[in-house]
């Protein structure tokens, strides 16, 4: 993002709120606060140090609002963008912002949902569209569904790669204590699940639970005196296309090309200098794409990529070591979740999933239906 | 820009009541728009002209969904030969016989009661 400093401002922390099924009639602010509270704690500052404040959701109409209301605060600079799941992606651009302008000095973005606990339709009011609502897709998963089977009619991709990354997940999932599904996964029982919007079984979609969480920004001056090591922001970009799927110019091809380059030339870096990919996988197919128009194999060729466990532990390319939005967790919008993930991945944090080298992380959100797409680069001290 | 009297969706339903399926023609950027609108969303200039399709297209992409309750239905984007996209489905086929590249034809589907006409296809072939 051009007028972004490469590394002017860290996240110095990072936590999730409770997660899968959490306790009775918790709210989603109730676990906005937990994540803030643990992520205050993880780099040792308090409510008090806080002068900037991010959130999105999708079950408080006026989140920002609430969250104000709840922690108690009166932060000098707010921001609530709302993209869908890659809010808070959008959300670091804009924290590292205000930050380098001088608008606030410790910025928090947070999230919360009890979208299993309330069921999906309650946390996530659909809008009519009358020129797609009449032909009932299934709404995101049919427009993410198209998008495979054009992929999939353009490429050649198949039901069995798409398969692939949901083991890939699994397995990374198998390695971190807080994910949500852990048992054993073939390709063969992702073929063989209930068929939900075609090539889509269950298993090719994400996770729907209760979930939150928070990081916290700050000067990379000030970072260097906090508790754990900072992950600096070293690229920011963006790419928005459409909002519906009718609308995608080409559906092989996501604003993830646009928001890739724009944060590897403000950071200086390209693909092959980032160690690991943290990516919203809200379905198989995201997976096969952002890897497309990150750069990290070529258009057409994701479903080899992601094969023969080149992206599950132990392969070439380390893809959402937390086990995804498939198998770790998704409460209606995750994109905060990856960026707790390259930020613990980068500090060495993650014990038996932990990733050997940890240097930069490409984080990159979506939201909407391939719609909005945010990438932030991150990077320990050794790159800046 | 002057006062609307007929929104960018009435016109186009009234257009789907009389059988025919309508779209927008921007001659600034001498290319079709879909979905309707009040500004033409290549160059933003508000002279958008109203054209009836011949109807003709191919898919472009397609889907079966498997509701909960209910027969699986086919959910398609359709490139219609004018050169603008819209979402509909491909009837008079089983949904998964659906395939890209498929000559499609226009025909209204009537809506009930609320409803709105809505225009979907069935094969050209057929």
């Amino acid at each position: 993002m051009e007028g972004l400093k490469r590394g002017a401002a860290a996240i110095v922390g990072a936590a999730e709120s409770d997660l899968g099924q959490v306790a009775d009639d918790m709210s989603p602010m109730d676990l906005c606060a937990q994540g803030i509270s643990r992520a205050l704690a993880d780099c040792g500052l308090t409510l008090k140090d806080v002068d900037g404040l991010f959130c999105a959701m999708t079950q408080q109409r006026m989140s920002i609002i609430s969250l104000i209301e709840y922690l108690g605060i009166a932060p000098k600079f707010i921001g609530s963008s709302m993209t869908g799941g890659s809010s808070f992606e959008f959300h670091v651009a804009q924290a590292a912002a205000a930050i380098q302008a001088g608008l606030c000095n410790v910025a928090v973005i947070a999230y919360g949902s009890t979208q299993r606990s309330v069921g999906r339709k309650q946390a996530s009011q659909r809008e009519i569209n009358p020129y797609e609502t009449p032909f009932k897709p299934f709404l995101p998963a049919s427009a993410y569904a198209l998008a495979a089977s054009r992929h999939m009619h353009q490429y050649g991709t198949t039901r069995e790669q798409l398969g692939e990354v949901a083991v890939a997940a699994r397995k990374w999932a198998q390695l971190n204590p807080a994910a949500w599904e852990k048992k054993p996964l073939t390709v063969a029982d992702v073929l063989k699940s209930r068929m939900i919007s075609h090539p889509f079984t269950v298993r090719d979609c994400c996770l729907v639970t209760d979930g939150g969480g928070a990081i916290v920004l700050t000067s990379a001056e000030r970072a260097k005196s906090l508790k754990k090591p900072p992950a600096y922001v070293l690229g920011c970009g963006h790419g928005v296309t459409h909002m519906n799927i009718s609308s995608m110019p080409d559906l092989t091809v996501t604003g993830a090309k646009a928001a890739g380059e724009a944060a590897y030339k403000m950071a200086k870096l390209s693909a092959k200098d980032c160690d690991m990919v943290q990516l919203y996988d809200a379905f198989t197919i995201n997976t096969i794409l952002f890897l497309e128009d990150l750069g990290f194999c070529r258009k057409g060729e994701g479903g080899a990529f992601v094969s023969n466990g080149n992206i599950a532990p132990g392969g070439g390319m380390p893809v959402n070591t937390n086990g995804g939005g498939l198998s770790y967790c998704h409460p209606g919008m995750y994109g905060l979740f990856i960026l707790i993930e390259g930020v613990r991945q980068l500090r060495g944090e993650c014990g038996e999933r932990q990733v050997k080298k940890h240097d930069v992380a490409m984080v990159h959100g979506n939201g909407g239906v391939l719609s909005a797409q945010s990438s932030v680069i991150l990077g320990t001290s050794a790159t800046v | 820009m002057p006062n609307a009297t007929t929104s960018p969706l009435a016109t186009y339903v009234s257009h789907l009541e009389k059988g025919e399926l309508a779209y927008q023609f921007s001659p600034e950027a001498n290319r079709a728009v879909f979905f309707p609108r009040v500004l033409c969303p290549f160059t933003g200039s508000d002279k958008l002209e109203w054209r009836v399709s011949k109807g003709r297209g191919t898919v472009y992409a397609t889907t079966v969904v498997y509701p909960a309750e209910g027969q699986p239905f086919n959910v398609a984007l359709i490139d219609c030969d004018e050169g603008f996209r819209l979402m509909s489905r491909v009837e008079d086929i089983a949904p998964d016989a659906v395939t890209i590249g498929m000559r499609v034809k226009f025909r209204v589907h009537k809506g009930g009661g609320e409803d709105a006409p809505i225009p979907v296809f069935t094969p050209e072939a057929a």
